[in-house]
């Protein structure tokens, strides 16, 4: 595993680079985290395994205490708390109703302005792209938050491997349609398939990633095995799964909730205090696994330093 | 069976079932087994609990009247009581949790978000009626009591539609709520309550003991 930092990313948004990890302890420490102890580095030193061989604090967490001064979540609450309307509405659907979906073999077709079009394996399509860590924080629409290790590759590496055409204004990704995998999909919910979009500049971002892991493993069917678009700065519901095409577009796609509800999504969806949805304010969130509701939300998510100049002089309450 | 007996069952299965949501939930908080997000968890379910109580508890008269089974009257106060207790611990876990103590965001909430305003108000509506419920109340307001106590389905309005406006895309159950709460106005009609149609002729003495909804003191 190669952990690269991209240079314009300050250090405290990503997994240093020498926190290079050995999966067992990786998964020892989600482990620890899945008993019920929340993974947070001030009290990792309570949190030993009883084993002789595990007397030292997993190197990666010992680090992200001096670089990320928040706490990671466990494993288990980050793979068993999401939506992913494709297997139920409930939280716990993805989790619980996602045991039959098959992730491999995976194509991803890319598609419209680009140089490159075609289905892909999804390994071709990997190959010799650098993989990394990155821990982000997660916002939902819904007020709730999370601080999660993703595992994955910056979506840029794969956009210019197509190489887009100066039409490319826009990508468009779409969630494979399985309802006989995914039983979320029987019922029209949603317009099937989800459909996400991000502007170029956006996609090109080195904080936009493709993810195919999480804690280090690969992702679970629940979290959009096996690829995803993570987006730290916007609010989660962009971050499409299990992600079957990739579109270069010339015009703003119309992404599922704005379809669904345009007076409370847009396309944009940038994590903002400052605009409410509709129904609720945005200004705090409930950091899981917090039980209050206190945690003060942050422009772009707390990514403003980086992302801010892409939307320079849009009136962001009309572009929400 | 005689009757007391049967009204006895009656009364342990609706005590058992109506306690059995908060403690399932009171389990899976002593468990941590309700999941990563255990406040939402409890908001959810104490409403929904209430919301539901509270269709059972307008649900007593109709089926009192298709049966004919008089003696089920008993159990709508301690119904609409559950559904209130619900509706409480529903309120606090929000206001508490959610709000965080802080009155101002509360009222900012209930000003501004209309899910909040309707929920609110459908809390404000049941707790008259809690309070009523005793005995002196029922007799202090006499024939005022059950005027006011049709408030019941005003809560439950405001409640299915609080619960319509918070989902994000799957409305089906509170859209189900919806429809049960139709059917109980439904079977308000005058035409089905048995009230109607005849009252013009009845004697008044019929018409009074026709009145179903008259307070229980029992």
């Amino acid at each position: 595993m190669i952990i690269r930092r991209p240079p314009d990313i300050p250090s405290s948004e990503i997994t240093p680079e020498s926190v290079y990890v050995d999966r067992r302890k990786f998964i020892q420490a989600a482990a620890a985290g899945a008993a019920g102890l929340a993974v947070n580095p001030s009290a990792l030193a309570g949190l030993q395994a009883p084993t002789a061989q595990s007397q030292e604090i997993p190197p990666r967490f010992a680090n992200m205490r001096s670089e990320i001064d928040e706490a990671l979540n466990s494993y288990e609450a980050v793979t068993t708390y999401n939506n992913f309307y494709e297997f139920g509405t409930a939280k716990e659907d993805p989790a619980r109703n996602s045991g039959d979906f098959n992730p491999r073999p995976w194509k991803v077709t890319i598609g419209g302005e680009c140089n490159k079009p075609g289905e892909y394996d999804l390994d071709d399509l990997m190959s010799g792209i650098t993989m990394e860590d990155r821990v982000y924080r997660l916002r939902c629409v819904e007020a709730w938050s999370m601080v999660i290790p993703w595992y994955g590759f910056q979506l840029s590496s794969l956009i210019n491997r197509v190489e887009p055409t100066g039409n490319a204004n826009f990508l468009m990704f779409k969630t494979i349609v399985r309802p006989e995998e995914m039983p979320g999909q029987r019922q029209a919910i949603l317009n099937w398939p989800y459909v996400e979009g991000l502007r170029m500049d956006e996609a090109m971002h080195p904080l936009t990633i493709l993810a195919t892991g999480v804690y280090g493993m690969d992702l679970p069917n629940q979290n959009g095995a096996p690829l995803r678009l993570v987006v730290p700065w916007k609010y989660g519901f962009k971050g499409v799964k299990s992600i079957v095409s990739i579109d270069f577009v010339e015009r703003m796609p119309l992404n599922t909730w704005q379809r669904q509800n345009s007076v409370e999504y847009g396309f944009y969806a940038n994590v903002n205090p400052n605009v409410s949805h509709p129904r609720w304010s945005q200004a705090r969130e409930r950091r899981l696994p917090s039980l209050f509701k206190n945690h003060p939300t942050t422009m772009f998510n707390g990514y403003a330093e980086q992302v801010q100049h892409l939307y320079a002089g849009m009136d962001l309450e009309r572009w929400k | 069976m005689n009757t007391k007996a049967t009204v006895l069952l009656v009364k342990v299965v609706l005590w058992v079932s109506a306690l059995a949501p908060g403690a399932w939930l009171v389990r899976g908080l002593v468990l941590s087994d309700l999941g990563p997000n255990p406040i939402e968890e409890l908001t959810h379910w104490t409403g929904m609990t209430a919301l539901v109580l509270l269709l059972v508890t307008l649900s007593v008269s109709p089926f009192r009247r298709l049966t004919g089974w008089n003696p089920v009257i008993k159990i709508r106060r301690p119904l609409g009581l559950f559904a209130y207790f619900y509706a409480v611990v529903h309120f606090s876990i929000w206001f508490a949790f959610d709000m965080v103590f802080n009155l101002t965001w509360m009222l900012e909430d209930i000003a501004e978000r209309k899910y909040i305003t309707v929920g609110m108000a459908a809390f404000l509506v049941l707790t008259p009626l809690a309070v009523t419920s005793t005995r002196g109340w029922i007799r202090r307001l006499g024939r005022r009591w059950t005027s006011l106590h049709k408030g019941a389905y005003l809560a439950a309005g405001l409640g299915v539609v609080h619960y319509y406006w918070l989902v994000k895309a799957d409305t089906r159950l509170p859209l189900l709520l919806a429809f049960c709460l139709l059917v109980l106005l439904i079977a308000r009609l005058p035409a089905l309550s048995g009230r109607g149609g005849r009252s013009k002729n009845a004697p008044k003495a019929e018409r009074k003991s026709s009145e179903t909804d008259a307070p229980v003191t029992a």
